[in-house]
Parts: structure tokens; sequence; C-alpha cells
């Protein structure tokens, strides 16, 4: 009975029954006031209607606040008695092993068709579902006395003069609230686990030798120090940056200047669309097209530089995958964050400003470079650091097409690693969560947040103070 | 329909006016059949008229009646406006200003021009005037460029008032302060012309009359055309007044003559304050 | 009249001042154009680049096979139940080799080459016939045509990619003459002129002999490999098919320019290839397995279907919980916030989330969802939590930015007549900026489609066969397929990556084809 009980679908269940007893909570909280409201002298203060939310909301609010608990406590709870109650033959199962061990057990439990397997295990697995069993059915009981409860109570409060309109609504902003706080709680929750797991991973390394070690090799589970990394990051960011500024910020320039109403039209959406490319997509181009074309221009010069005789022996590297080839896809990727931010403060530039120069003789570059730009520099620099911030924190393209030698070199066309490279690589594949592998992904995931963070504050800042001037 | 058509274009026997006007007798500039369009709509309808040097001349009119549309066309800054045309002569020195050939940026150094809003750039106060003398090439060396930024700010009245915060920015000044700096930012250029579109609409009593003070001074020495919506400013400051309605001229006079006893019924309406 | 000369600006020098700032604006203006078209030159390298990639990769060679379902083989006894016929790949499988070697007598007895020809099909191309087999039982025994896809080299081959390769038509064979263990002289006045003067450039000038370069000699399904060459005379040998064939014929000769060691297909393999195709049973079908089969290590066979389906579970997670926050979020700070430290510091939280790197949502998902809360890896739910923490923001700024374009006048005249603040919102408000707030969390969740990083962080990358059939299940998403692809060694995942980013931008075209849809037809200014 409880076995079968424990094989109950409670996600859907839980859903079913929070959804039947608020449609039932309201329909019953509306009868009652339309007959209050046919017995009643004088006007009701709300709505049946209103009457019939006040008693749902009375009723799902305490459920669903049980349906929560139970996903977050139920496996938990279950596991903790079960291990509880393994037989002494388990005790030496480390953590990790007895976790997954655990796991298959709810994995079997789920499926049912445990045929085949050993008999502790099947005797175990139909223990899991005893519990599990017990645990669903005191989660529906508790669930049904909860619901009877608020029906009853919220029942009883409905009078002619019953507020139940303002309750309703404040509950409702009350929910609105906490959707707006989920922000709070996500940025919470970054700081939060970020900063946990490199804790964790600072107590088995130190934070000075992980910031600045010049040898990286995780994989190995040897050596954190994270220098080559970052500079690989500063790297690849850096060339994006040359090849992203000037295009976009020109491309911003004639756009709000020159173009025509009608290529301003065509041109700022197909610039656009550069930004709605999807990151793999730019990875797959680097590693299929501008890679090997890095590749084959390292090897010419190469060659030149030998004939010429200036150097006996290759002097770049001229490898498969390089910081050259990453660092020129993500600056086409990163043009139209520049070209558009910059389009924008430009464009905010009063038109009287540029009637001025004009009034006075200027020419077209003379208004645009001396008064314009001028004008417009906080906002250019706000939209060049965001695009470094986005640069920095971009993945797919340096995963496929930057390569993973941790090293500190100054050749573009060396393969050079970067955080986020490592972080993805650190946590695909085998990941325990005490490895101080898996672990120094989040101490690296923190210095990328710390990093990001500060250029987006600084630059939202003077987005915000520019925005104010010209407003 | 055209009223300036039957007049003598400079018939000046304004006793005020100083005596260097009268050697001056003929026309700064001399607009023939000009005609201005927004696309298809057209804003000014063959308007013909021309602007004695050394006198100030006003340009009147309900708002909308294109008198700011035909302003810019002397300076041709209609120019850096989208699909908007001009036809018809602007004659200085007798070269139409409209000829492909000539160079607006050319002709904008010799017609200077101050707008509505007090408009001076993000920079210190010495770096606006300097601006236009710089990209022109006007001054030999720092010397130089500093006796023309004094000399433009005492033209404009201001010097006193700023020369202590020379590289304070130009945009920390008063309102009317703005103005002045914006006056003196065209004096810089050493222009022949000065436009003024309604100079005073943004400013308080106190700082119109300053400016209404540094027109009269000015006209000394330039050409100056002034549109402002006020009758009374037009009165104080200009020796002659035309009156626009709906993209038409209707008239042109003295401005003791328009505003005292005006040919045109339309005009006196308007004087009177029927309409507008 | 005023003298020119009063201004300075109208001087000589002043003349040549200007003469030079011109130019000056010129270039300026050049700078820019290059800047823009620098960037749509990008923009079409990119697209020319995966466009034509992915062209070749929507079609593919598909060979036709007679095969007559013997019982014995297909349903042995005590594997005869439906479910045991359509796992019974090896039976099917044989059948097709079987075929293979009836077709190509000389691959019979030699192990290398049996080796060879049955790289022609893989094992597991034989699932559908078995499944439709195991589903009409009575078809056992009698002769069905079934269609298997070609080898992937082999496909890649035909489209002339994989092997250089250089086609020169020769002259006419007057004779074959058979010599010793199977070679023949071929015989024709002048009939190598071509030949010899193709090798010669083949060669750079160096060995115009054939020996030093593959050169496969075709003729209907027949081909040899020449051994010696001379104007009138060759040597070769015969690969497959009768020597006959050449006689009074012109054969084609192929220079194939990359040696046999370094290619992944053999010149016996080319020549069955041609064999096939000579008798009409290769033919070039559009791939649609690529939209209905799911991942294989065979790219021949695989598809995208699971990522797809993937893909729509986790965007399904996405949309039930970032667009409702989204939009009452939006909702309470446009419309009920008060303007307190609260408010502001959820706004820059906001604001700073939409920057927020998206692989440090990935670490989130994986500290939290994973590691915290115990869900499972892979599972679309997870991945549609994570995407839902990166999207949510931009539905907020958006919606927030639709709110606020509707006009004041709306919520004084629903308050005027008595609405509550929350009526008028719920009712006037929400309802007005419901085509802007739609907009934005479309193309927030178009974003989140082509998102990759976090999904990598979540064990969403592993290898997924089947189909998931809920958001519990272990799935992959199309980025993540097309990441997964791309680092393939073989060349002929290439198209194929490329095909699949096709249909990744397809979805995504399709929303923002629905963006401007909307805009256009709801598009109302104030």
């Amino acid at each position: 009975m409880l076995q079968q009980l424990g094989q109950l679908p409670m996600g859907w269940l839980l859903i079913a029954l929070i959804a039947v007893f608020g449609s039932a909570a309201f329909f019953l909280g509306r009868t009652r006031a339309e007959r209050l409201l046919e017995t009643s002298i004088g006007r009701m203060h709300s709505r049946p209607n209103y009457h019939g939310y006040y008693v749902a909301m009375c009723t799902v609010v305490p459920v669903l606040l049980i349906a929560v608990a139970y996903a977050i406590f139920a496996d938990d709870l279950t596991r903790s008695q079960l291990t509880r109650e393994l037989p002494s033959s388990f005790d030496r199962l480390s953590a990790p092993e007895l976790q997954s061990y655990l796991d298959s057990v709810r994995m079997a439990a789920g499926t049912a068709a445990s045929s085949g397997a050993d008999r502790v295990f099947q005797a175990i697995t139909n223990r899991y579902l005893e519990l599990r069993g017990f645990v669903n059915a005191a989660t529906l009981v508790l669930l049904g006395a909860l619901a009877a409860i608020g029906i009853f109570w919220s029942q009883s409060r409905l009078r002619p003069d019953f507020r139940a309109r303002a309750l309703v609504e404040n509950g409702m902003q009350l929910v609105l609230f906490l959707c707006a706080g989920v922000a709070i709680a996500t940025t919470a929750g970054i700081v939060f686990s970020l900063l946990y797991e490199s804790l964790l991973f600072f107590q088995k390394v130190s934070a000075w030798d992980f910031l600045t070690g010049t040898r990286w090799n995780a994989q190995t589970n040897a050596e954190f120090g994270a220098l080559p990394l970052f500079f690989g990051t500063f790297m690849i960011a850096l060339i994006a940056m040359l090849v992203a500024a000037p295009i976009g910020l020109f491309s911003a320039i004639f756009l709000s200047e020159y173009a025509s109403p009608k290529a301003r039209g065509w041109i700022k959406p197909v610039l656009e669309i550069l930004a709605g490319i999807p990151t793999v997509v730019y990875g797959f181009f680097a590693l299929l097209v501008v890679a090997p074309a890095v590749r084959q221009l390292a090897i010419w010069i190469n060659e030149l530089i030998i004939q010429v005789g200036l150097s006996s022996e290759p002097v770049l590297a001229a490898q498969p995958t390089s910081a050259l080839a990453a660092g020129l896809v993500m600056g086409i990727m990163v043009i139209p964050f520049v070209s558009s931010l910059s389009d924008d403060v430009i464009n905010a530039v009063p038109q009287t400003l540029r009637d001025a120069a004009y009034a006075l003789g200027a020419t077209k570059s003379e208004t645009v470079k001396q008064v314009v730009v001028p004008a417009a520099l906080p906002g250019i620099i706000a939209a060049l650091l965001l695009a470094v911030s986005r640069a920095i924190g971009e993945t797919m393209i340096v995963v496929m097409a930057a390569g993973k030698s941790a090293r500190i070199s100054m050749d573009p066309t060396s393969d050079l690693t970067t955080i986020t490279v490592q972080i993805v690589s650190l946590m695909t594949g085998e990941t325990g969560f005490d490895d101080p592998k898996t672990l120094s992904a989040f101490a690296l995931g923190l210095v990328l947040f710390a990093v990001t963070l500060a250029f987006n504050v600084v630059a939202l800042r003077v987005v915000k103070k520019y925005r104010e001037k010209y407003d | 329909m055209d009223t300036s058509q039957g007049m003598s274009p400079v018939v000046d026997n304004n006793l005020t006016l100083p005596p260097i006007a009268d050697a001056a007798a003929a026309p700064r500039i001399d607009c023939r059949n000009i005609k201005v369009f927004y696309g298809e709509t057209q804003a000014i309808h063959d308007v013909s008229m021309s602007f004695p040097d050394r006198a100030v001349t006003a340009l009147i009119g309900p708002s909308g009646c294109g008198k700011s549309t035909f302003l810019r066309c002397l300076n041709r800054m209609n120019d850096t406006i989208e699909n908007c045309r001009v036809e018809g002569q602007i004659l200085m020195d007798g070269e139409n200003i409209n000829d492909a050939d000539v160079d607006p940026v050319l002709l904008r150094s010799r017609v200077g021009m101050v707008f509505q809003k007090p408009n001076p750039f993000p920079k210190s106060i010495y770096d606006n005037i300097a601006y236009g003398p710089r990209i022109h090439g006007l001054a030999n060396g720092r010397e130089d460029l500093d006796a023309i930024v004094e000399k433009s700010l005492r033209r404009a009245g201001l010097w006193d008032e700023v020369k202590d915060r020379l590289m304070a920015p130009g945009t920390g000044l008063s309102g009317g302060q703005q103005q002045r700096l914006c006056i003196a930012r065209a004096i810089a250029v050493q222009p022949e012309v000065i436009l003024m579109d309604e100079p005073c609409s943004a400013l308080d009593p106190i700082a119109t009359a300053r400016i209404e003070e540094l027109i009269d001074e000015l006209r000394n020495r330039y050409c100056i055309v002034i549109v402002t919506h006020s009758m009374q400013q037009a009165a104080r400051v200009s020796q002659r007044t035309a009156f626009f309605h709906l993209g038409n001229l209707v008239e042109l006079g003295d401005t003791s003559q328009i505003f005292t006893n005006p040919r045109e019924k339309r005009t006196e309406d308007y004087i009177t304050g029927r309409f507008g | 009249m005023t003298d020119k000369a009063r201004s300075p600006i109208t001087s000589a020098a002043a003349a040549k001042h200007l003469k030079r700032r011109r130019a000056a604006d010129g270039r300026f203006r050049y700078y820019g154009l290059t800047a823009i078209l620098t960037a749509l030159g990008a923009l079409a390298v990119l697209a020319v680049s995966i466009g034509s990639q992915a062209l070749s990769a929507a079609t593919y060679n598909v060979v036709r096979y007679d095969i007559t379902l013997d019982p014995a083989v297909v349903a042995p006894e005590g594997k005869s139940r439906p479910a045991d016929i359509s796992r019974n790949v090896e039976g099917f499988y044989s059948l097709i080799r079987d075929n293979l070697l009836d077709t190509f007598p000389e691959a019979q007895e030699d192990r290398v080459l049996r080796r060879e020809l049955s790289d022609f099909v893989t094992r597991l191309a034989v699932l559908p016939t078995a499944r439709l087999v195991a589903k009409n039982p009575e078809l056992i025994g009698s002769q069905i045509t079934v269609t298997a896809p070609l080898n992937d080299d082999l496909d890649l081959y035909l489209k002339g990619g994989g092997v250089r390769e250089r086609k020169i038509r020769t002259g006419l064979i007057a004779s074959v003459q058979a010599g010793a263990e199977g070679t023949y002289a071929l015989q024709g006045a002048g009939a190598f002129d071509k030949l010899i003067a193709g090798l010669t450039v083949a060669g750079e000038g160096r060995a115009t002999d054939a020996v030093q370069m593959d050169v496969l000699l075709t003729s209907g399904a027949s081909t040899g490999r020449l051994t010696s060459i001379t104007p009138g005379a060759a040597t070769m040998e015969l690969l497959t098919g009768k020597a006959e064939d050449f006689t009074n014929d012109r054969p084609t000769a192929r220079i194939i320019l990359s040696p046999e060691s370094e290619r992944t297909i053999s010149d016996r393999q080319i020549a069955w290839t041609l064999a096939l195709k000579d008798m009409g049973r290769i033919k070039r079908e559009p791939r649609w397995t690529l939209l209905t089969n799911s991942d294989s290590t065979y790219p021949e066979l695989a598809g995208g279907l699971s990522a797809i389906v993937g893909s729509l579970l986790t965007m399904l997670v996405t949309a039930l919980v970032a667009m409702p926050i989204g939009v009452l979020a939006a909702v309470y700070l446009e419309e009920f916030a008060p303007r307190n430290r609260v408010t502001e510091f959820i706004e820059v939280n906001i604001n700073n989330l939409a920057a927020v790197p998206s692989i440090v949502f990935g670490l989130l998902g994986a500290a939290l969802y994973i590691n915290f809360l115990g869900m499972p890896r892979s599972a679309p739910l997870v991945g549609g939590l994570v995407l839902a923490l990166m999207t949510f923001p931009v539905v907020i700024i958006a919606s927030r930015a639709a709110l606020k374009a509707v006009p004041p006048s709306v919520r004084s005249g629903a308050l005027a007549v008595g609405a509550s603040q929350m009526q008028t919102v719920f009712h006037h408000v929400v309802p007005l900026a419901a085509p802007g707030i739609l907009t934005g969390a479309i193309l927030g969740m178009a974003r989140a489609l082509g998102e990759t990083a976090p999904l990598l962080l979540i064990g969403m990358v592993a290898f997924v066969g089947d189909v998931p059939k809920s958001p519990m299940d272990e799935s992959t998403v199309m980025p993540v397929l097309i990441f997964s692809w791309s680092n393939n060694a073989e060349r002929s995942w290439e198209p194929l990556t490329a095909a699949m980013i096709v249909i990744l931008l397809a979805f995504l075209l399709l929303m923002n084809g629905l963006v401007v849809f909307l805009r256009r037809k709801y598009e109302r200014r104030w």
C-alpha cells in the first residue's frame, strides 16, 4: 500500500490538487457572497468575485507552501531516514558513493522495473518506496487539512462590509513585489553560491597562489595559478575591442550623422542581426573559417620573414586555434553592442549643438569630431565598457576557437585559454562538488563575475548620468 | 501677393539711422524669388527682399509663418535638414549663395547665426569663442587667439563678467550670459551678417534688455537679421521690418512705417492683435 | 559693396586651408563607410560560409538495395517476435552486405575488400527497415527494396568534397587486352594525350607517369587504376566491373590529387561508388533525417530531433517561469513600487543581471539546482530554470518600456470611474501594453534559445540518442548539439553542423518574424 503511494506522480498530483482546491474555494466563496448580496440591505463593499478570490487565496497559499516544501525536502527526508536504516555493511561507503547508490535506488524506484538487481538492492528500493509513500501520504493529508481549514475559516469571515477586494489586492501586490524580489534573490544566489564554493576552494588552495600563480594545470588537480587565464582573457578581449571599437564607433557615427534615413533604416537592423546570432554560431564560424585563415596567414608571414632573412626559424606559433581567431570573431560579435549604444548617445546630443557648429562654418567631420563626439563621450565610454564586459564573459567563441593551453604569450597566433574556457572544461564531464577541480571553476566564476560587474556598474552609472544630462 | 516687388529694394529714409548706414545704400543680401519646400509641402512662397548693411531687419509674423525657415536660407542652414529644398537666388556680393559651387562652410563663416535657445558647446568659455577661429585658421598663434577671444567677448559685452573664469565651462553661465556667449562666438569668426533666430525667447526680461542693447551696438558693424515673435522687440531694435504670413512676405518697410501706418490689412490686423 | 578681402576667410591662404578641411571631411566620411561595410562584409562572409556548407548537407546520397527477407536471417527461430525483429540489426545488415557482395563479386574472397565494401552502409542504418518488417511480418520471405544512406565520406566525395580530383575525358580506346593478374593493356591512337597534359599540370610538371599519381579510369560501371601511360597506350589494374566495357568507349579519367594513404576512402571504394551511381542505385535525396532522426555517432544517420524537442521543452519551462515573473515584476516596478531604496536596489539588480555573463548563470544553476536542490543533470527542467533566471531581467526591461509607453491619461480615465489601482493596471494598462510585453518576451526567449554556455555546465552536453518525453528526461538542446557536432573530428560533420545552425537560425528567424509581425499589427503611437 505504502509502496504504491511511493510511486504516485506527486508533481502532477500536487498541481491538480492546487487547481481543484483553488477553483472550489473560489466558487464556494462567490456563492456565499452572492447569497449575502441578496439578503443584505445596502451595498456590499466588494463584488462577489472578490470574495471568491479571497477564499481561493486563503486556500491556495498554504497549500502552495506545502507543495514547495515537499518538492524541496521530500527526497532528502526519505534519504536521511533510509540511510539511518541501512545495514552496517554500508558504513564503509564514502559519502559520494552512498549518494550515487541512493541515486540508483531512487531511479529504480521511479521505474518500478528493478528486476534482475540483487536482493539487497531490491529490499532497499522497496523500503525507499515505503518511506516515500509515507511522506507522500502525510503530505496529502496535511494538504487536504490545510485546504479545508483555509476554506472554512476564510468563508466564515465574509460579511457584506468585508473588504475582500482590498485584501485580495494587497495579496496581489505582495505577489508582484515578490516577483520583483526575484531579481535580488538571483543576484544573492549568484553571489552566495560563487562565494561559498570559492571559499571551499580557498581552503585548499591559497587565494594569493590562485590569483598570482603562473602555472595552471587544474585537470590533473595539481596547479591552480590563474594568471595565464587572466592574461588570455585580457588578450582576446583586447583583440576583440581593437576590432569592435573603431568599427562600431565609426559605424555609429556614419549611421547617425551621414547615412540617409533610408540607408539607416536597413543598415541598423542588419547590424543588429550580428547581436542576435547565437555565440555558438560565431564559434563554429571561427573554427571553420577564421582560425584556418589566421593559421595560413601566420605560416605565410613566417615564410616571408625567413625568406627576407630576419629570422631563421618561424616567429609565429601558427596554431590551428588561436587567440587572434577567437578575438577577431568576438570583435565582430561585439560590434553591434558598441554601435547600437553609441548611436543612441550620439543621437541624444541636441541638434542645437550641431547647428551652432554648422553656423560657425564647421564642416560635418569637424562638427562630429569636435562637438558631437566630445559631448557624447561619457556615453561612448560606457558603450565600450559594456562591450569589454561582454567580451570578457563570452564563452562559446573562445571555447571553440581559442584553445586550451594556459600560457602567457604575446603571440596572437598561439592558442591561449581564458577564464570561461576553463570553467567549461572543468565543469563538463565527471564532476563532484568536493573536488578542488570543480571548486576552482567557481573561484574563476567569482573573478569573472566581480570584473564584469565592476564594468557594468560603472558603465550603467555613466549612461544614467548622461541620460539625465540631456533629458 | 508679393508686396516687395513694387518697392525699391532699399528705401532707407529712416532718420534715426546713424550716418554710417547711409554709406551702405546697396543691400548686403538680396533675395530673389525664394521658395522653400519640405518634401512636397511649400513653406516659403516666392519671397523677394533685401537686407541693408549696418542695419537691423526684423522678420515678424505668427508662429509657423516661415520666418525662421527663411532666415535659415540666408546661411544655408536648411542644407542640414533632410528633404528640405530651397529655390531662388540669394545674392551676396553679386554671388548667388545657393549655387552648387558655393561652399556652405565658407558661407557660414561670413554669415553667423545665433539660435533661439542658447547653445554653448560643452567646453570652456574660451574654447567656445576660440572654436570658430581655430577651425577657420584665423589666428596666428596663441596671443592672436587670446586677442580675438577678448575682442569678441568685449563686443558681446560679456568680457567683464567672465574674464576671470575663461576656462570655466560655458554651460555654467546664466541663460542671458550663455546667449551673449553665443553672440560672441558668432562674432569671433568676423562675419559680415549675423542672423538671430528669436534670440531672446528663452530669456528673462532683464537679460532680454541686455541682448537688445547689444544688438543695437552691433548694428554699427554688421548687417543683422532678427526673427522675433515679439512686435515690441521688433519695434525697439530694428530699422526695417518684414511681416510674414503663411509663408508669404506680406509687407516690408521701415519699422516706424510698419508699426504706425501699415499698408496691408493683414499687417494691421496682426499688429493690432486680431490674430497671431 | 564690401570688398571681399575684408574677411580673412576669403584670402588665398584660407582657400588652401579650406581645401584641406574639405579633404579631411571626405576622409572621415569614408572611414565611417568603411566601418559599416566591414561589419556588413563580416556578416556576409559568415552567412555565405555557413550557408554553403549547410546547403551541401541539405541533401545526401542514399543507396537502393533489393533484398529478399529470408526468414532464417531476419526472424530466426526463437527470435521471431516483432520486438526481436526490430532489434535484429545484424540480420538485416547481413542481407544488405550480401547484396553488395553480389553486386561486386571481386570483394567476396578478400577480407580487406570485404571490410571496405561493408563500410558502405553502417549497421544502424538498417533499423528503419527492421522496424518496418517487425510491424508488417507478412513481408518476411518477399523481396523488398530498401534504401540506406551512403557512408558519409563517400557521400562527401560524391558531393565534390573531401577528395580533390580532376576529371579528364580520354580519347577512343580501340582495344583492350588482358595481361597478368587482372591488368589490362588499353590502346587507342592519341587517346591519352589530354590525360598526360592534365597529369603534367596536376603534378606541377614533375612527373608525367601515372604510377606516381592515382588515376582512375571509368567506363560505365567499370573502373580501373592506371599503372603506366603513353600517348597511345596505357595499362590498368581493373578494380571493378568488366574490362570489355572500355573497348570502343571514351572513358573518364580521374586524377586523384591526394594519395590513398591520406584519404578516408580507398580507390576501390571510389570505384564501387561510381559503379553504383552508374547502375542508378545511388540517388541524392533531401535529408529529412536531419529533422526526423536523433543524434548518432554516424554522420549519415545523425539528426537533430532530440535536440529540437529538448530545446522546445527547455523553452517551455523558461517561458512558464520567466514570463509571468518578468511581467509581474515589471508591473510592480512601473505601477506600484514606491520610490525608495528597496525599489532602487531592485532596479540596479535587474540592470546588472541583464549584463552578467551567461556562464555565471550556469555556475549558479550547477550550484543551486543540481548540488543544493539535487535536481537531475541534463534535464530540460533545470536548463529551462537556468535560462529563465537569465531571461527574466530582459523581460522586465522590455515590459517596463511597454508599460511606460501607455499614456497616463488611460490610468487617470480608469481611476476617475472608480477603478482601484490594481483594476486600472490589469484591466487597462497591461492589455494596452501587451503587444510590447509580448515582443520583449519573445526576444528574450530567442536569446535563451541560442544560449549554450550555461547549459554545458548543467550537463546538457551529454550524448542523447532518444527523444526526451518530459522536462525531467535527459536531453540536449540545439546550440549544444551544434557545439558537440563541431567538436567531432571527421570532415563530414562540418556540413551537418552548418545545417543544424541553419535550423537553429530558422527558429530564431521565426521568432523575430513574429516580433516584426506583432509590431506592425499592434504598433500604436500615443
